[in-house]
Formats: structure tokens, sequence, C-alpha cells
């Protein structure tokens, strides 16, 4: 138990998703411009994170895996070098199962994520999560715990950054940083922030 | 031939794929801590932009537009493959430094923007060419970051050492920070300061217009 919530931990704030791997920069960036999409946004991810790393966890352990095709009697079979495609093929297929269920059951979630949904599929901090947990092998209760605390932590991470920039509109920036420049300066000094954690010992 | 110049060159400077678009800057930040890594992934995210243009180019006429999304991502993917593959089998070691970020070629904006935008309404020579120039484009602002961060951050460049560290007896003290996630957004934020003091016409409009104080009226 303790060493799932240290991991817990370590993935919202120590590894932050955005922060100290630069993962999901994209989206992080161009929609971080109002508090109330940014949580939006931040809640997909979430969502989309906890479903995802698990389920890769799955196909690579029972699929793709040196040996995992034991079952089926290939005992040799290294698959691994397919992880790439299957990965995006996974999350893609997920983002349009989940939007489609949200769309029937929660159509009140599905308007508030509606268009950031699809966008999901193209950013890189899941399909950053799906690598992670292969490359530092996971088991499927870590990558379960990975998953959401990574997604928190890119969560906080965009909301915090919006919170900033609603309130940067009413500062006297220089011509030439104005938008997109006080941006990255301003992401800067939030990641020089939450290096702060990378101290912290669990 | 000089739009096809234009196609590579434009793309360097006057349209910037990470200071304008505002696309692939995820890995961008991360493998600049020196140059070694900068430049592989620049070769890798060239090969892979160019390559994929020219394919989704190649089959535009032939993909419904309702599945092209899914279309473009495995041709990319299976492009990116092939990248990480070979690098494995050629420079071993820069591939494990690069860790997940060869794999985030996929999900890099650059490529499947270029995709989407150029290559499904051009044909395929022209489509290589605005794939080369993004990622050239791609790649100088890698480079760049890279250059700064090696050379003041470790004093070297491509682990060469240029500036003798007081560690080994030189002079240098090294500027640790430049070394960590956080300068790699401090030197792209004033990259951009720099590269729109140059061309005026890249500056965005302030959302907000602060009042001038107000004078008072003489008596």
């Amino acid at each position: 138990m303790e060493a799932y919530i240290s991991l817990f931990v370590k993935a919202v704030f120590v590894e932050n998703m955005a922060l100290s791997f630069f993962l999901g920069m994209c989206t992080f960036l161009a929609i971080s411009k109002k508090v109330q999409t940014a949580i939006g946004l931040g809640i997909a991810v979430i969502v989309v994170l906890a479903i995802t790393t698990p389920v890769n966890n799955l196909l690579y352990n029972l699929l793709l895996k040196e040996g995992a095709l034991a079952w089926a009697g290939y005992p040799d079979v290294d698959l691994s070098f397919l992880g790439y495609i299957s990965y995006i093929g996974v999350i893609a297929a997920i983002v349009q199962i989940l939007e489609m269920v949200l769309d029937k059951f929660f159509p009140a979630l599905y308007n508030a994520l509606g268009v950031f949904l699809p966008l999901i599929t193209v950013n890189c901090a899941i399909m950053g999560a799906a690598l992670f947990m292969v490359e530092r092998d996971y088991n499927f209760g870590e990558s379960v715990v990975y998953g959401v605390g990574a997604g928190l932590g890119w969560a906080l991470a965009i909301a915090t950054l919006a919170g900033i920039r609603e309130k940067l509109r009413y500062s006297d920036v220089p011509a030439g940083l104005q938008g997109l420049g006080i941006t990255f300066v301003s992401v800067g000094l939030m990641a020089l922030g939450f290096m702060s954690f990378s101290g912290v010992q669990l | 031939m000089s739009e096809t110049r234009d196609m590579i060159v434009k793309p360097i400077f006057a349209n910037n794929p990470i200071a304008l678009q505002i696309l692939g800057v995820c890995s961008a930040l991360a493998v600049t801590s020196n140059l070694k890594t900068a430049m592989v992934m620049t070769l890798a995210v060239m090969v892979v932009t160019a390559f994929s243009n020219m394919f989704v180019s190649m089959m535009r006429n032939h993909m419904p537009s309702s599945i092209r999304i899914i279309c473009q991502m495995t041709i990319i993917a299976s492009l990116v493959i092939v990248v990480d593959q070979v690098l494995k089998a050629v420079a071993y070691d820069t591939s494990k430094q690069l860790s997940v970020f060869v794999g985030l070629i996929i999900t890099n904006c650059i490529v499947m923007g270029r995709a989407e935008a150029f290559a499904m309404k051009n044909p395929p020579i022209p489509s290589f060419l605005d794939g080369l120039g993004n990622g050239l484009g791609y790649g100088a602002v890698l480079l760049f970051v890279g250059f700064i961060r090696e050379l003041f951050g470790a004093g070297s460049l491509f682990g060469i050492e240029i500036l003798p560290l007081v560690t080994n007896d030189g002079w240098y003290m090294s500027n640790g920070l430049l070394l960590l996630p956080p300068s790699a957004f401090f030197i792209i934020g004033l990259m951009i300061w720099l590269m729109r003091t140059f061309d005026t016409s890249q500056v965005e409009a302030p959302d907000f217009v602060i009042a001038k104080n107000s004078q008072k009226e003489a008596f």
C-alpha cells in the first residue's frame, strides 16, 4: 500500500507530466486561457489516462512482451516492436468509445468536455504515460495508480497555468513577449516551483 | 525553383512550427539538455515528417475523409517504428537517452498537423519538401536551445569540452540551472521574444489594452 501512495505522490508532483517531462505541451499552451476550459480538459485527461494506462499495460503484458505469447504456444515471439502502433490504436479506440458512452449516458458531462475528447488522442501525455509504464515495467496495480496520478498532476498544472494567465492579461507585457513568449516564461517559473518537490524522499 | 526554396526555408524562420504555430513543443524541450540528443531527435523528426507527408499525400485521393485520421496515424506510427528500430540498431546509447521521446514523435503535433494541413491537399513532392522544411524549422529551435543549454550548462558541445570547468581546473563555473527542465522554457520564451523583435508582424495582439495614465488638465 505504501508503495502505491508513494508512486501516486511521485506521479502527481515530483514527476509531473507537464512540468518535468513537458508532455502534452501543445494543448497545455493552447487551451489554458480560461480556468473553466482548462479544468474541463484536465478532467478529460484524468479519465482517459486512468483507463488507457491499465489497458495498455494488459496489452503489453499479455500480448507484446517477449514470451508473453507463451499461452498461445509461441514462447519465443517478441512483438514489442509493435508497441507504438498498438498503444496509439488502443488510445484512439478508447477515446472514441468513451465519447460515445458519455454521449449516451452522461450528456451533461459530454457537452462540457465536448471538443476536448478527440483532441486528447494526440495529447503526448497519454502516449507518454503508456511508454513510461512500459519502460519502468509497472504491474497492473501500479499502472492504475500511475495513470490516475499522472492525469491529476497534468490537470493540476494546466488549471494553475490558466489561473496565472487570466491574471496575466492585465499586466503590461513587452510587445515581443506578448502571448506565447510570456506564457513560456511563466511555465518555466512554475516548473521551477514544481522542482522543489524533487527533493522529497518517500 | 524559388517556390521550392520557399517551402523549405520559410518554416525555419518566418513560419516556425514551434515559435509560431505552437506545434510539437512537447518533445522539443525534453531532449535539448545536450546537443547530441537534440541532433538525433532533429533527424528523426525530419525523416518522419517528410515521409509521412509524402505517403499521406500519395494516398490522399484514396482515403475516405471519415477515417483519414486513423489512416494518417497508422502511417506515422509505422514510420516511427522504423526510425526507432534503426536508432536502436545504429546508435543504441543515444536511443536509450531519448527513451520515450522517439515514440512520442507519433503524437508530435507537427507531423499530424502538416499531414492534415498540407499533405491532404497537395501532390507528393511538394508535401515531401514541406515536411522536410517543417522538420528543419523544428530542428533549428532544438539545436539552438541544445547549443545554449549544453554550452553554458556543461561547458561542452557534443560532449567535447569547450569551456574548461572549474571542477577540471579550468575557469568556467557551470550553470546547473541550464541542465534542468525549466531553463528550456526560459530559453524558448526569450527566443520567441528575439524573433518577434526582428519580425514585428509575428507579435500577437494583446487581449486587453491597459488604459493610458490619465493626465491632469492644466489649470
